[in-house]
């Protein structure tokens, strides 16, 4: 069966005003992800995971940018969309949670107009349908007295029930991919949980593939199927969670897997490695990660390691591991 | 909040009773005030009479005190020229003001309001850079002049606009205009920074998430956000407009205040210039003093005292 | 408060059109209009204020029935619009230099002692400031009019009275965070008096930034002045100034006697923006660090 997801050598370059200075945002990503599959992106903040998904999607920001590889949705390379074609995918067949629900949500409309949306805009579906359904997902995504809350304002909700509603908001068309940048790090623990709950049960009714942004690892651990570890714009291990956690062959993920807070606490980030992550405009020579690694070699200051694989679709980018 | 709304309150006062004061001692400035507030031509018996009727030989604080006495009670006194009480003829021309300030703020927003989205749609390309340089020259421009070249135009060559007075539709066209158009660069301004600040928020990420075409992500998500800090501006300008009008309704002999103004230095007739200049400033204290509160009511962080 | 919209309006204009090398635009423009207020009496062809009545209405001289000798035509005396331009040059650079200068100078004395003296001085000072900025510049500067009678020097003396709360605002902040500084406070332990330090330490931190307002201010002052002179309380007639030119051009405007309408206005126009842009750009050269003005 085709992966109804696949990068092939993705790029997203940044270039200045007069072209002096590239900052590779996503270099050379390639993954795959199957329908009804969980896959976790993990990484420090700005080793482009955020940029990453926004590519996925074709909605980054409209700076100066060079994009290259492909990136392949149910066979169809996205990136040979027309813009209008782009538009009809976005929130009908691929949709997005941001990480802030508090601001996610136009204070000057109601929940009901907001999440009904993507269903008039997509499906033509009339007003007073596209309402009920909305009444239906709020219901879906258990918000108590949805009759209620649909006619309401997002500043009458608490945080979790606005996460809650960018959730329904997400599914309200179906979508075959949802991805979910952080959406759990303005949450308590309680609610994140729940949560999380949610969006499996949500996963399971629907048979739809997830996609989660995130710096936990103990999420990752719960919810997903593979993982994708990032660092400076490159995907420096993918592979089942399992393999992963069992036998992390990268530094870099083992360092990660060694920063796990013994309680799992979302809030504390990934800051147990030393050093700084680099800066993308003037990345290290060689291996990004070469600078903080504790095995780095001679040749991981000269020369970038290539992707090499090994069983079961474990890949990984390092000199000292991957040989 | 009500330390806040209170702190103003006391600015304001303060701000009326400096007003007052300032106008109460220029107006003594130059020696003899009879000169001016006697009508031109008057007899010396009439000046000494007058004199006497403002107790100019009594201290300046008992002089003050009855200054601001009869601005409490409404008596600002009579006009030279009209011969009726100089209120009266503030407020029947108050109407003529405001109407001309409304159809200005019309212009100005609709000038204004779609050339700051389209600079912030396009930003830093053509028409963002074209708009800057469109205001750079409009805020160079004298009002007056603008005005005359307006009549010029309109009137004198194609003859299809009346050049002065008021009545008709017609005559507040090129006023409005003059008055509207030094306006329109100023809400050209803000309705792009705002529509900047919203085009970046997370809510019209999403809406582009949700693959809402680019057109209702604008109108129906990023612009009503983007217009409420347009409208507060709107809202004290349209107050500015009433009260800044007296090159533009001398040029088109409009009847509002302004005009009132100017008559009030042509016939020499002093009690309606005191006058205009007074409730000019009492009326933008009192706006800024409104604008400071509606502020502190909608925004939480004054509102809890931050 | 719509000044302060003007002010950030016009600075947000700047950004885009700020000059990278030196400002020729505004330079030649200015240096012209200064060459032309100086040696006016020279560079005129005619009188100023007297006219030939036989010659009254000429349109400019490219025109049909204009005149060689009247370039650029005549207005309802006769007179010659030209030289009216370059002696109105003169009026304009003299009442619009003196009264940024003097404006400045109380604005930047009162800021300064605002600032560094606090408590009742600086709340004293301030509710003036913000009092005087409610009333409208111009409606201020008519009631003034009113009371000093129209003339050259009163004009000075009425548009520095308006205009020096701009200075004393931004002074007094920048003051603010000078006091704090740590050669102020040596100065205090070193024992010097408070005078001594808001001269010698206080003011020539400030100076850079009030010459920038009063570049700034400078093309304010030029609209002010004609508004005036146009309003009949200004430069009286039948001395040549600009506004009061635009006041005369009146009288021939429905006849179509355009030249007259256009001419100052444009002069005007031109003074206003060559003022505004070298104004940002020495903003930019005195103080990057400067904002919102």
């Amino acid at each position: 069966m085709a992966p109804l997801l696949e990068l092939k050598n993705y790029s997203t370059h940044y270039v200045s005003a007069r072209g002096t200075r590239v900052v590779k945002a996503v270099d050379t990503v390639s993954l795959v992800l199957n329908s009804g599959e969980t896959l976790g992106i993990v990484g420090e903040s700005g080793s482009g995971k955020t940029t990453l998904a926004l590519s996925i999607l074709r909605l980054l920001p409209m700076a100066a940018r060079k994009t290259d590889g492909e990136i392949l949705f149910e066979g169809e390379d996205l990136l040979k969309k027309s813009t209008e074609e782009m538009r009809q995918i976005r929130g009908k067949r691929i949709a997005m949670i941001l990480q802030d629900p508090m601001a996610s949500l136009n204070p000057l409309f109601t929940i009901g107009d907001q999440v009904s949306e993507p269903l008039r805009v997509h499906e033509g579906t009339p007003r007073r349908t596209a309402w009920q359904k909305a009444t239906a997902l709020l219901k879906a995504v258990r918000i108590t007295a949805p009759e209620t809350r649909v006619r309401e304002y997002p500043h009458q909700m608490s945080g979790g029930m606005r996460q809650r509603i960018v959730g329904a908001m997400g599914i309200a068309c179906e979508p075959r991919l949802l991805i979910a940048d952080e959406p759990t790090t303005s949450l308590d623990l309680t609610i994140q949980a729940q949560y999380l709950a949610l969006l499996r049960d949500l996963q399971r009714e629907h048979g739809l593939a997830l996609i989660f942004i995130t710096h936990n690892l103990g999420i990752v651990a719960k919810m997903c199927d593979r993982v994708a570890v990032m660092y400076a714009g490159r995907l420096v291990e993918f592979g089942p969670v399992r393999k992963i956690f069992d036998q992390p062959r990268h530094p870099y993920t083992r360092a990660l897997l060694q920063s796990i807070p013994r309680f799992a606490d979302s809030r504390n980030r990934l800051t147990a490695i030393g050093g700084q992550p680099p800066d993308l405009s003037a990345p290290p020579l060689g291996c990004a990660f070469h600078p903080r690694c504790p095995d780095a070699i001679d040749r991981c200051r000269g020369e970038a390691p290539p992707e090499t694989g090994t069983t079961n679709g474990h890949t990984v980018r390092c000199w000292v591991a991957g040989s | 909040m009500k330390k806040f709304i209170l702190q103003r309150l006391t600015y304001s006062l303060i701000s009326l009773f400096l007003l007052s004061l300032t106008i109460f001692l220029f107006v003594r400035l130059t020696g003899d005030p009879t000169v001016l507030l006697v009508e031109p031509g008057a007899s010396k018996e009439d000046m000494a009479m007058i004199r006497e009727q403002l107790g100019l030989d009594r201290s300046l604080a008992v002089q003050y005190a009855s200054f601001v006495k009869d601005i409490v009670r409404g008596d600002f006194g009579k006009s030279f020229y009209y011969r009726t009480p100089v209120l009266e003829l503030y407020l029947s021309r108050l109407p003529s003001s405001l109407f001309l300030a409304a159809a200005a703020m019309v212009f100005s927003l609709v000038i204004g309001i779609p050339s700051g989205i389209i600079a912030a749609v396009k930003v830093g390309k053509f028409w963002d850079n074209f708009g800057k340089v469109f205001a750079l020259l409009g805020l160079s421009m004298p009002q007056f002049w603008v005005g005359l070249l307006l009549i010029l135009f309109f009137s004198v060559y194609l003859g299809w606009l009346p050049s002065s007075g008021s009545g008709t539709i017609w005559h507040v066209i090129m006023p409005a205009f003059a008055l509207g158009w030094f306006f329109a660069a100023a809400h050209m301004r803000i309705t792009r920074s705002s529509m900047l600040e919203v085009l970046g928020s997370e809510y019209v990420k999403l809406a582009r998430l949700k693959g809402l075409p680019e057109k209702r992500v604008i109108v129906k998500h990023a612009l009503k956000n983007a217009l409420i800090p347009v409208l507060t501006l709107a809202g004290i300008n349209l107050v500015l407009m009433v009260n800044v009008a007296v090159v533009v309704e001398t040029v088109f002999a409009w009847p509002g205040i302004g005009r009132l103004l100017y008559e009030g230095i042509a016939f020499r007739d002093f009690p309606v210039v005191q006058t205009t200049v007074l409730l000019s400033g009492s009326m933008i204290v009192v706006v800024n003093l409104v604008v400071d509160v509606l502020y502190a009511v909608i925004d939480p962080r004054i509102r809890l005292g931050a | 408060m719509a000044s302060r919209a003007a002010t950030l309006t016009f600075e947000w204009t700047m950004s885009t059109l700020r000059m990278k090398g030196f400002p020729w635009f505004p330079v030649v423009i200015l240096g012209t209009l200064a060459l032309a207020a100086i040696f006016a009496d020279v560079l005129a062809p005619h009188s100023p204020e007297v006219g030939q009545l036989g010659q009254r209405f000429k349109p400019p001289a490219w025109q049909q029935g204009g005149a060689s000798q009247f370039l650029l035509g005549t207005d309802h005396l006769g007179r010659d619009v030209l030289s009216r331009l370059i002696f109105g040059a003169r009026v304009s650079m003299v009442v619009g230099l003196l009264a940024v200068f003097v404006a400045g100078t109380i604005g930047t004395f009162l800021g300064i002692l605002s600032g560094y003296m606090g408590k009742w001085t600086d709340q004293l000072i301030m509710r003036v400031t913000d009092t005087w900025l409610a009333i409208p510049a111009l409606t201020f500067a008519i009631f003034l009019a009113a009371i000093l009678g129209p003339s050259e020097m009163n004009i000075v003396i009425i548009l520095s009275a308006v205009y020096w709360t701009r200075y004393a605002r931004v002074i007094r902040g920048e003051v603010l965070s000078l006091r704090e500084r740590e050669f102020v406070r040596l100065a205090i332990v070193a024992g010097c008096s408070k005078w001594t330090i808001m001269k010698r330490h206080i003011l020539p931190n400030v100076l850079n930034t009030a010459i920038v307002i009063a570049s700034l201010q400078l093309g304010v002052v030029i609209v002010a002045e004609a508004a005036l002179s146009f309003l009949g309380v200004g430069v009286p007639p039948p001395k040549p100034a600009w506004g009061l030119m635009l006041a005369d051009g009146k009288k021939g405007l429905m006849a179509g006697y355009w030249w007259l309408t256009v001419t100052p206005g444009m002069c005007i126009m031109l003074m206003v923006l060559s003022a505004n842009l070298l104004g940002d750009w020495l903003r930019v050269k005195l103080d990057p660090q400067l904002r919102q003005l």
